[in-house]
């Protein structure tokens, strides 16, 4: 036994899942306990106050601050609306008059004797929060949100970019180590999220967002494809929020790599279901992954505890994470205990491996990921 | 306290949590051996002491010894017991680290005096505030809603100074009515150390909507910081309100000793003792996966700063953005596909623990080093400086030498330690390897000694030096720091091949031409005094052509004589570059690939 690199990535047909929604600020939850909700439920809803615009009324009038306050014609509580007098001042006799208007329209929130300015809250914005996955209501976190449970297919993946998109799941090539290109997309896959297999190449990514496609898995892409449909570069790996019409999620990594024979088969035998799907990653502490969630028509009674299997033994099926095997498939047969010096001159655990092409190698055991055979 | 014989004490990084075994061994404290495994803080674990017990079951393996009891707690042993150990300790930069907004009145004074008070407090800096910093007041409040940070420090004004500006700073921070990133509902702390003239009224505005701090002015005159009570109002509202939301953390408070310590903390700890006791001015680096954080002591000034986003793994593509990919192949003895490098960059930040299994790797990791040690560093100057606004009486040689307020205080020519942390330095498979991505990265000017951090237990050792300074000062003599050797190195130009300096060590001299280097065998602990005779207008610390008779010293690495000239030119065209380096390489005994 040894430790292989263990990214927890989840791959279950059938699974409970539960997806925590919740506002960024306190405010209305209008769902119940129980209730079934569909992927784009509103299931709270809360105002984002307005910034507070300040109005530099002493500046303004060229009165000291106290002088300012009492030249005010608000107090705070007030709604104003733009262009309405705020404060007046009156000299020689009353013959001349300043006055300062409000340029916002909002409330009166502050009113400072020491600067003589007066804050105005701008009018506040809604924000809704959707079920994101259909399901069930299975706890309500009073004013802030709920959690969503479901039961159904999981596939997480190890990097994506965009946010939480729905749609229909749809195979876009039929093998794992098929290249999803333009040419396998037309204007059938609008509103789908297309699986492909090896990797997705820029033409294929712009068209897939051209058509209307709502996400498209893969098992990996060249860096420069996906910089070219960002419009930018990437530099730390917290993603989510990009401005891109179709979410993108990555199963296996950079470069060419043919998604998961598991993972593709799983995402087969979903065709044609609702999904939804999030890209947002964060690798690091507090991991987010990106993820696709199916879920299915019934529950069976006993949902079997997902198993990671990252134990490595003799004969565990491995994939290489590093160069200079990078992406080759193979099998443990040897699995020393003691440190081995290898050619970088790190020394290390290793693990031997017969690869897909017969060869027996020596990897050390943080670069390799255990598969299912 | 009883006699304390055994010291455990973990680091919980952000990729990976270290345990080390401290013994007493007759008189002396000495490491015995060290522990480690993935830190825990994501699924499926969420707990931080996961990987805190798998990195001590190594420990009890290698110790040959119990540490654990059965339910995997650490056995605090009593006078009679056998198991366990006497003390525990630890500390940690998982769970993201302390994200911080600052805020001033004047951008180079009093929101740059905040800065250092927090980065020196173990921060991340993700904005920094001032009346006159040149965004309109909505873009700073938009700015401050955006980031919630973890804590906000406000500053400005010295004692008797400006109110108005500071009240105007608090009306602003109501405006953006801003929420932690951890904790809905909570009320986001603010600490307050400006003019103590202006704590009513902005307590007056603060006050009910903010958990409001009020501790000493930082800057309370032009001429003087004062940022200790800043930093220590940080340090306790870090562990009070951050460290707590991370996963596990409540259990690992309630199992050490003394209060977790935070790693940067920790590590800014012992970087000041060794400035004290060895009188010496020093820098220093942790370069790990996420954040890389440099320290310096310059005549006793003690800075720190940390580059966020400068790591060889999560934050490695953040390396790749800033340096682009021809800044990190021009350190690669071999031609480079860029494409592909850009392929395995990302690679290993998706599955950041995987290791350079060849050494074509392991040179490219190695140029990613250079550039995350090196933006760092220039990160590290522009922060430690001598304070601006300053009045000052200048020499005619300092008018001369166009020195001003707000210079920098790192001065490599007079830089007498370069230590190296972190993973890539610290486990770099040769201690020349190592040697070499400082030199690179730091340019180090006249005698610099390089030493390395032996197994990256820095940490520990700082967190240990507040309850067991002497435990702690000879296990990082002894077991901690590696010398690799003294550095010598002219500043200037010269024409190639010409005789930048000479150098004569037990009788040889060494002549050592423009654009090369020599790796002088000279073993640990051996000084030697030397006249360095400096080529044409060379300087090695005496003046431009000046020698300079000196001590130097040897290490695991040997005495360097590095006269590829400062600033170091590579050369333009990729053939000659690759020529260059792997003369470079060969000279350092290393192989290219």
């Amino acid at each position: 036994m040894g430790t292989a690199y263990t990214p927890g990535l989840k791959v279950s047909p059938g699974t409970v899942i539960r997806k925590q929604r919740r506002l960024p600020l306190k405010g209305k939850v209008l769902v119940d306990v129980g209730d079934r909700v569909a992927a784009d439920t509103v299931v709270a809803r809360t105002d984002i106050p307005g910034i507070i615009q300040t109005v530099k009324v002493a500046e303004i009038l060229g009165l000291e601050p106290q002088e300012a306050i009492a030249a005010l014609q608000v107090k705070e509580g007030d709604e104003v609306v733009a262009g309405q007098v705020f404060a007046e001042t009156k000299s020689f006799f009353g013959l001349f008059k300043s006055e300062c208007k409000t340029p916002f329209t909002g409330t009166v929130e502050l009113i400072s004797n020491a600067t003589g300015h007066v804050g105005v809250r701008l009018p506040s914005k809604p924000v809704e929060v959707t079920a994101y996955v259909n399901g069930v209501v299975a706890e309500v976190m009073e004013d802030e949100g709920v959690v969503v449970e479901t039961y159904g297919a999981l596939v997480q993946g190890i990097f994506g970019v965009g946010g939480e998109r729905m749609g229909k799941l749809t195979m876009g090539v039929s093998s794992a180590g098929a290249m999803l290109t333009a040419d396998c997309i037309s204007s059938e896959h609008a509103g789908a999220v297309i699986v492909g297999g090896a990797g997705v190449d820029l033409a294929g990514l712009r068209k897939a967002a051209s058509v209307g496609a709502q996400g498209v898995v893969v098992g990996a892409i060249v860096d420069t494809d996906l910089v070219g449909y960002l419009g930018h570069d990437i530099g730390v790996a917290i993603t989510g929020h990009e401005d891109i019409p179709t979410t993108l999620i990555l199963t296996e990594g950079f470069g060419s790599i043919a998604m998961a024979a598991r993972t593709f088969d799983l995402l087969k035998s979903l065709e044609g279901r609702d999904v939804s799907i999030n890209g947002a990653t964060q690798i690091r502490a507090g991991v987010i992954r990106p993820e696709i969630i199916a879920p299915l028509d019934a529950k069976p009674d006993q949902v079997a505890e997902w198993a990671q299997g990252q134990i490595l033994d003799i004969g565990t099926h491995i994939r290489v994470i590093r160069e200079p095997y990078f992406g080759r498939l193979g099998e443990v047969t040897k699995l020393p205990p003691e440190l081995v010096e290898v050619e970088s001159g790190a020394v290390v655990r290793i693990l031997e491996a017969q690869l897909d092409g017969g060869e027996t190698v020596v990897v050390p055991r943080a670069n390799v990921e255990i598969i299912e055979g | 306290m009883a006699d304390i014989n055994s010291i455990l004490a973990t680091d919980c990084g952000s990729t990976t949590t270290k345990a080390i075994l401290i013994e007493k061994q007759g008189d002396e404290y000495r490491l015995v051996v060290r522990g480690e495994a993935p830190t825990t803080v994501e699924a499926p674990f969420d707990d931080v002491t996961v990987g805190v017990v798998n990195a001590v079951r190594e420990v009890e393996e290698l110790a040959g010894r119990r540490i654990l009891d059965d339910a995997g707690h650490i056995i605090i042993r009593d006078a009679e017991g056998a198991d366990g150990v006497d003390m525990y300790l630890s500390t940690s930069s998982a769970g993201g680290g302390l994200q911080m907004t600052v805020a001033g009145v004047v951008k180079a004074m009093s929101a740059e005096s905040a800065e250092r008070a927090a980065l020196g407090a173990g921060a991340i800096i993700i904005d920094v505030i001032a009346v006159d910093d040149g965004r309109k007041d909505y873009e700073k409040v938009k700015r401050i809603r955006e980031l919630r940070p973890d804590m906000i420090l406000c500053s400005g004004g010295t004692d008797g100074g400006t109110v108005k500006h500071l009240v105007e700073l608090a009306e602003m921070l109501v405006s953006a009515d801003p929420k932690p990133r951890l904790g809905i509902g909570l009320r986001l702390p603010v600490i307050y150390a400006g003019n103590k003239d202006a704590r009513e009224p902005v307590k007056e505005v603060l006050d009910d909507r903010v958990d409001l701090r009020i501790v000493d002015n930082l800057r309370p005159t032009l001429d003087r910081e004062n940022l200790d009570p800043a930093r220590e109002a940080i340090h306790e509202l870090f562990l009070q309100h951050v460290m707590q939301q991370a996963p596990g953390y409540g259990k690992l408070s309630d199992w050490v000793s003394s209060g977790i310590m935070s790693t940067p903390n920790a590590v800014g700890k012992i970087i000041q003792t060794v400035a004290e006791q060895m009188r010496i001015n020093v820098l220093a680096a942790d370069i790990g996966g996420a954040t890389t954080d440099v320290f310096s002591v310059f005549e006793g000034t003690y800075n720190r700063t940390v580059s966020a986003n400068l790591g060889m793994s999560y934050s490695i593509c953040n390396v790749l953005a800033e340096a682009g990919t021809s800044g990190i192949a021009r350190w690669a003895p071999f031609d480079v596909d860029e494409a592909g490098l850009r392929n395995t960059l990302r690679n290993k930040m998706i599955r950041p623990t995987t290791i350079p299994q060849s050494l074509r790797d392991l040179r490219i990791e190695q140029a990613v080093s250079r550039e995350a040690l090196r933006l760092a560093f220039e990160h590290h100057k522009t922060l430690a400086r001598s304070l601006k606004g300053v009045q000052t009486v200048r020499t005619v040689g300092e008018i001369m030498d166009q020195k001003e307020t707000g210079a920098t205080l790192v001065d490599l020519m007079n830089l007498d330690m370069i230590i190296g942390s972190g993973g890539v330095l610290s486990h770099a498979p040769r201690r020349t390897e190592a040697a070499y991505m400082m030199l690179d990265a730091y340019q180090p000017e006249g005698v610099t000694m390089l030493a390395v951090d032996s197994i990256f237990m820095m940490p520990q050792l700082g967190v240990l030096s507040t309850v067991q300074p002497e435990a702690a000062a000879q296990v990082f003599e002894r077991d901690c720091l590696i010398k690799l050797g003294s550095v010598i190195a002219p500043v200037g130009k010269m024409k190639p091949g010409e005789i930048a300096c000479s150098v004569n060590i037990d009788g040889a001299v060494h002549n050592v031409p423009f654009g090369s280097l020599k790796l002088v065998p000279l073993s640990v602990g051996e000084v030697r005094e030397v006249t360095i005779r400096p080529g044409g207008k060379m300087d090695v610390g005496a003046g431009r052509g000046r020698e300079l008779t000196t001590k130097i010293e040897g290490g695991a690495v040997g005495v360097i004589i590095d006269c590829r000239g400062r600033p170091l030119a590579l050369p333009d065209s990729a053939p000659a570059r690759i020529e260059k380096l792997r003369e470079w390489h060969a000279a350092l005994g290393l192989e290219v690939e």
